[in-house]
């Protein structure tokens, strides 16, 4: 029996590193930005043409930066959540709405619901470059001193929201 | 074409090719416009993953994200940055997975020389298996184990009583 012994726990190391594999999303590519200064940018706002919006304006407060497109189907799927909470008035949620068309955009607004203080129009996708996205939507928080302290890849869920999103804004915001 | 829904059909396909040729003429512009430019950024390109679709790079991909990378790399090849200039923006950008050469660093340490860690303890393994098994053949019976032996080549001793 003794001999089986050490093929069986080989196999059980085994099976716990792909029991771990499974569960990694390689798609969430950790982004080496958290800590550090978040990109400046300075480009119009979605809501007008001629007005800008830059990162330079943001500092001072906790935010929240949430990439977004009307083409993106998960978008969609975070919404309602977004929506929700910019009327708890917990944190204010500023948008980088990328590579969409102005018109789509402002209709996808109007349709869902606006949950952004304004969003940046980026419309070639350069802040977007800057900022490490490679996937809509994702969603950064920013804090007073400007600086990335957390990147959600993917739609917002509850549960990122309770578990890790707020608890972050709550610490942040008790620093200052 | 004795049809004539058949000669509408071909009439709807060449008009179609008509319309969608200025769009790859339009696509292709930036290669014919500098091909030294576009083959020191595909070289850079090849060395950058796509990280929309992970198993390729920007120079294989056609994911937006790799177009607008490839885009990136032309235009700071033209502002004149090194080769090494324009890695280290994406990987600031992106992180190291974006190399398809990773880096060997202490985190990466497990990835660049497991593989060889593995092969010596097998190698390892290997030798004191034989090495006992040398021994084993070595062994010589002792006077009862060879009067056994002899009894049971006699034939005196059966060891199969079924």
């Amino acid at each position: 029996m003794k001999r089986f012994l050490l093929p069986l726990a080989v196999f059980l190391v085994l099976v716990v590193f792909l029991a771990i594999g499974l569960r990694l999303n390689p798609h969430e590519v950790p982004s080496p930005l958290i800590g550090k200064p978040a990109p400046a940018f300075r480009v119009p706002t979605l809501a007008e043409p001629g007005k800008t919006i830059g990162r330079d304006d943001l500092v001072g407060k906790v935010w929240l930066l949430n990439v977004w497109a009307s083409w993106c189907v998960s978008c969609r799927e975070e919404h309602p959540l977004l929506v929700d909470l910019s009327k708890r008035g917990l944190v204010p949620i500023y948008g980088l709405n990328y590579k969409d068309a102005r018109e789509d955009a402002q209709r996808w607004l109007r349709e869902m619901g606006d949950p952004y203080v304004a969003s940046a129009y980026d419309r070639e996708g350069r802040v977007g470059i800057d900022y490490g996205v490679y996937g809509v939507p994702e969603t950064f928080v920013i804090d007073q001193a400007g600086v990335i302290r957390y990147k959600h890849i993917g739609p917002v869920t509850p549960a990122a929201l309770e578990s890790k999103i707020l608890p972050l804004i709550r610490e942040l915001d008790a620093k200052s | 074409m004795r049809n004539p829904r058949t000669f509408l059909l071909a009439l709807l396909v060449a008009a179609h090719w008509a319309a969608a040729a200025p769009a790859w003429a339009q696509e292709a512009a930036p290669a014919a416009e500098d091909p030294v430019l576009e083959k020191r950024m595909m070289k850079i390109a090849e060395v950058l993953r796509c990280l929309v679709c992970q198993n390729q790079t920007i120079a294989d991909s056609r994911a937006d994200l790799a177009l607008d990378l490839r885009q990136q790399v032309r235009e700071q090849l033209k502002a004149g940055r090194s080769e090494q200039q324009i890695i280290d923006y994406m990987v600031a950008r992106y992180g190291d997975f974006v190399l398809y050469n990773p880096p060997v660093k202490s985190t990466t340490w497990l990835l660049w020389f497991g593989p060889f860690a593995l092969l010596g303890v097998g190698l390892g393994v290997l030798y004191i298996k034989l090495r006992n098994r040398g021994r084993r053949t070595d062994a010589s019976l002792t006077e009862a184990e060879r009067a056994r032996a002899e009894s049971l080549l006699a034939g005196d001793e059966r060891r199969d009583e079924a």
